[in-house]
């Protein structure tokens, strides 16, 4: 029993094969998250050096050509290689079968076979960088994408097969959660972070398929001359825009949905209290992934679509205002006569409600039509997906991170400088892109290399938190991974948070190869903190 | 308001942007108060239940939920966006809806410049001259890749595509001259796809239309051909200092009058005029070598006078350069 519990699935089985062809749920969630870290980086290194260019009118730093790759290969290897697979890939894959009780997920070869089409897609990513880069923007727009002369084509295909990776994940994750679940853990008693993953594959098997295909078409439009997006050849370039956004849409809460999850988890956990509202969160995770769907005009509002269309995509864009809202209501009550701890996540996911309501109130701008024109393709709106997709999903993830963290790797890193970095991310996040609502509302557009100087006092001062941002960030991963040096093992038994989910309560940290000794034995709900005191424990 | 409008927006020109604007506050002040309620009440919870030092971990509260509070989240943000729904909807028809007494003006987008034909003939180029108190209709379309045309101080924008017309209007109610943006990305020359809206007084714009085509007569030729450097938004990929943009700079062509240029075929000619007058109508067929041919042809937007205007131009750099 006690060499039994000396065992973890980080140190057993060893050598290099094991972790190749390992169909260990936690060690392929380990393999994304060290894939999604790299791509963070880099996307990261290109948004600094956006902003240097940035920080002075002219072409200071870049040409033209340059600022186009860079921000082109920042938003594709941010949403496709990091933001779309990492929370999912990552904490999903490592966290959704301990939290049912389960050895692994449904399907563990499909889930490896999952990660190596990631890296197969990161390859043709890291292949278009070196052999010259894209320039299209992330979205690909027809007829630029068809006519550039830049790697078009080994980028899309990167995306293309990403895209089955996700399909696959989603997939897996719905049957693990149907059918993996331990008995008496209905519906009702699942952690809110295994409903969100739940919303999110739905999202992903359904809406996917539409951008492989759309993908698919524009590499032989531009490979065989086919004519359906490039009116030189007969094809419609507004059509193009109905594809890519019916998926890129939905999308967006492919990359949100998961974050809400991860805040579900940290702020009763920390606040020691029971979640306000169960179902209110679970079923909006639902109705939300389900309203996504009906949603992709309002980012083609000036395109010249239907007067019909403008006015019932505004209308129904509204509607995904209401369930977040509700959400995050929920959220703040749950700390209403609990016991709140400002631990590194608490304070994750205390910046996430500030920053992501600025995110989803800021939308409601971009939903008024008539209010839209004036900000369409503007900085505003630049500034409004950073605060969704930075100050949203990459904050709850570095929350998520910090708190599974202990779990995960069996160690603690030092909570005094998590603390003080999620500070300097957060003064550095609002640094960098407040200024850019301002520089939209006054009419800045997006993607320019160079713009009028009546914008460079903004410009510059975005730059230069954008340097403290970048530079928080970095220090917090470090660290995550300073703590991983010899000899800083926690007891086995460790759990920091008096958290009382079956990965906290039922196995050991970080967790035996086949999660549980034996089937555990579901003794109370996720977030019973008024029948039950699970003690913090943290011990060497 | 007014000094926080002037510091939020750029000047209020079109007759909707005031509206516009009005709306933009109705949604800033509801955000603010959401914002606020959301804010302070996390501050007040979470420092009003924080867990001291020395406190006991105990059974916390079952309280989750309470029927008054969860209808208010959905009923006060069901009435703002419900307002906010329909004000859009009601400000967008008065900028979609074009006066009958509009003047129509073309505008064409192509990689990276823009032209305006003018309904009595004649036409610039990245210059719209429109007069003030007049209904303008803008009908859109582009020759190459999606543009969109965005005049900040109008509050109005529209996609260019390749393949049908989009329309805008305005109406300019303060004369001036003002920013025009590209807001879709279309490439290289993307961020100095700007041009200027100028409005005049309405005989002002009389005056300057009945001009239109037939000045420029009786300037000598290194004058126009400097003015029309930026007219026709030559700047636009060639600067007069020296320094590669999209294409060579005007300068470093002019230091080489006579001399050998070199092609990315190989094939090589000597600059001289006939090789300026054939690079801006035929750019397709010689592209310097390390640049991209990305050019296009002028043929039809420039005459003859106007072509030895710009050669004329070119050559006088090289003197300029020397003094």
């Amino acid at each position: 029993m006690a060499e039994n519990q000396k065992q973890n699935y980080l140190t057993h089985p060893k050598g290099i094969m094991s972790w190749v062809l390992t169909l260990d749920h936690k060690r392929i969630g380990l393999m994304y998250l060290f894939g999604g870290i790299i791509f963070f980086f880099l996307g990261g290194l290109l948004a600094l050096g956006m902003r240097l260019e940035l920080a002075a009118p002219g072409n200071d730093f870049m040409s033209n050509d340059t600022y186009n790759n860079v921000y082109t290969l920042h938003g594709a290897i941010m949403i496709f290689l990091f933001i779309i697979p990492a929370i999912p890939g990552a904490l999903g894959n490592i966290l959704l079968p301990l939290m049912l009780g389960a050895k692994d997920v449904a399907f563990p070869r499909l889930n490896l076979a999952s990660f190596y089409l990631y890296t197969l897609g990161a390859l043709f990513t890291l292949y278009t960088i070196v052999s010259g880069g894209v320039d299209t923007g992330w979205t690909f727009y027809t007829p630029y994408s068809t006519t550039s002369t830049s790697n078009v084509i080994p980028m899309t295909m990167g995306i293309f097969i990403i895209g089955f990776s996700s399909i696959l994940t989603g997939l897996n994750f719905i049957a693990t959660i149907h059918k993996m679940r331990i008995p008496g853990l209905t519906w009702y008693k699942l952690p809110l972070f295994v409903w969100a993953l739940y919303g999110t594959s739905l999202v992903q098997i359904t809406a996917t398929p539409v951008i492989a295909i759309t993908m698919v078409l524009l590499i032989l439009e531009r490979l065989l001359g086919i004519g359906i997006f490039d009116p030189a050849l007969g094809g419609d370039p507004v059509l193009y825009q109905h594809f890519f956004w019916f998926y890129s849409h939905p999308a967006v809460y492919i990359m949100i949905l998961p974050a809400f999850g991860i805040i579900s988890e940290i702020i009763p956990v920390h606040s020691r209290k029971k979640i306000w509202g169960y179902k209110f969160i679970a079923f909006s995770t639902l109705s939300i992934a389900f309203i996504g769907f009906l949603v992709w005009g309002h980012h083609m509002f000036t395109s010249g679509q239907s007067v019909f269309s403008q006015i019932v995509f505004s209308f129904i864009t509204y509607f995904v205002g209401i369930p977040t809202g509700v959400k995050i209501f929920s959220w703040i009550l749950t700390m209403y006569r609990g016991q709140v701890s400002f631990t590194p996540p608490m304070l994750y996911a205390l910046s996430f409600l500030f920053l992501f309501t600025i995110g989803g109130l800021t939308g409601i701008f971009l939903g008024a039509v008539a209010l839209d024109i004036h900000l369409h393709d503007t900085y505003f709106v630049v500034a409004h997906f950073h605060y969704v997709m930075q100050g949203g999903t990459i904050i709850a993830f570095l929350g998520g991170l910090h708190h599974w963290w202990p779990k995960s790797m069996g160690t603690m890193y030092n909570q005094t400088v998590a603390n003080i970095c999620c500070l300097g991310v957060f003064l550095g996040f609002n640094g960098t892109f407040f200024p850019q609502f301002l520089l939209g509302l006054r009419g800045m557009p997006r993607r320019y290399a160079t713009y009028d100087p009546q914008y460079a006092d903004l410009h510059n001062y975005s730059s230069f938190w954008s340097a403290i941002l970048g530079l928080s960030i970095f220090i917090a991963i470090m660290n995550l991974l300073w703590s991983l040096r010899k000899n800083n093992k926690l007891d086995p038994g460790t759990n920091p948070w008096g958290a009382m989910t079956l990965e906290w309560t039922h196995t050991t940290s970080p967790p035996h190869p086949h999660n549980f000794e034996e089937e555990p034995v579901l003794e109370h709900g996720p977030y019973d903190y008024d029948k039950v005191i699970v003690e913090p424990t943290f011990k060497k | 308001m007014d000094r926080l409008t002037e510091y939020l927006f750029p000047k209020q020109v079109s007759t909707f942007a005031a509206d516009i604007d009005n709306l933009f506050y109705f949604i800033f002040y509801s955000s603010i108060a959401l914002f606020a309620i959301v804010v302070f009440g996390m501050a007040y919870l979470a420092i009003k239940y924080r867990f001291k030092k020395g406190d006991e971990i105990r059974l916390t509260s079952s309280k989750d939920h309470s029927n008054i509070l969860e209808s208010l989240f959905f009923i006060v943000p069901l009435i703002l966006v419900s307002i906010t729904f329909v004000w859009g909807i009601r400000s967008y028809l008065k900028m979609i809806i074009v006066p009958d007494d509009a003047i129509e003006i073309k505008v064409t987008g192509q990689s990276w410049f823009w032209t305006f034909d003018y309904p009595d003939g004649g036409t610039t180029l990245n210059e719209l001259v429109v007069p003030s108190n007049q209904p303008i209709k803008i009908v859109l379309s582009s020759k190459d890749v999606l543009h969109s045309f965005f005049i900040p101080v109008m509050r109005t924008k529209m996609d260019c595509l390749p393949n049908r017309y989009n329309v805008m209007w305005f109406d300019a109610q303060q004369e001036g001259v003002y920013d025009i943006f590209c807001t879709e990305y279309c490439g290289t020359g993307h961020s100095q796809m700007g041009a200027k809206v100028i409005v005049m007084k309405p005989a002002q714009y009389e005056a300057w239309v009945a001009e239109l085509g037939s000045d420029d007569e009786d300037i000598p030729l290194d004058e126009l051909g400097a003015k029309l450097y930026t007219k026709k938004a030559c700047n636009t990929c060639h600067t007069l200092d020296g320094s590669a943009l999209v294409g060579p700079s005007y300068l470093q062509t002019s230091q080489m009058w006579g001399e050998e240029r070199v092609f990315d075929d190989g094939t090589s000619t000597i600059i001289d005029d006939n090789y300026i007058r054939s690079s801006i109508l035929e750019p397709q067929t010689k592209i310097v070598a390390g640049y991209q041919g990305v050019m296009p042809t002028y043929q039809g937007l420039l005459n003859d006078r106007e072509l030895d205007a710009l050669i004329a131009f070119l050559k006088s750099l090289k003197e300029d350069s020397q003094i």
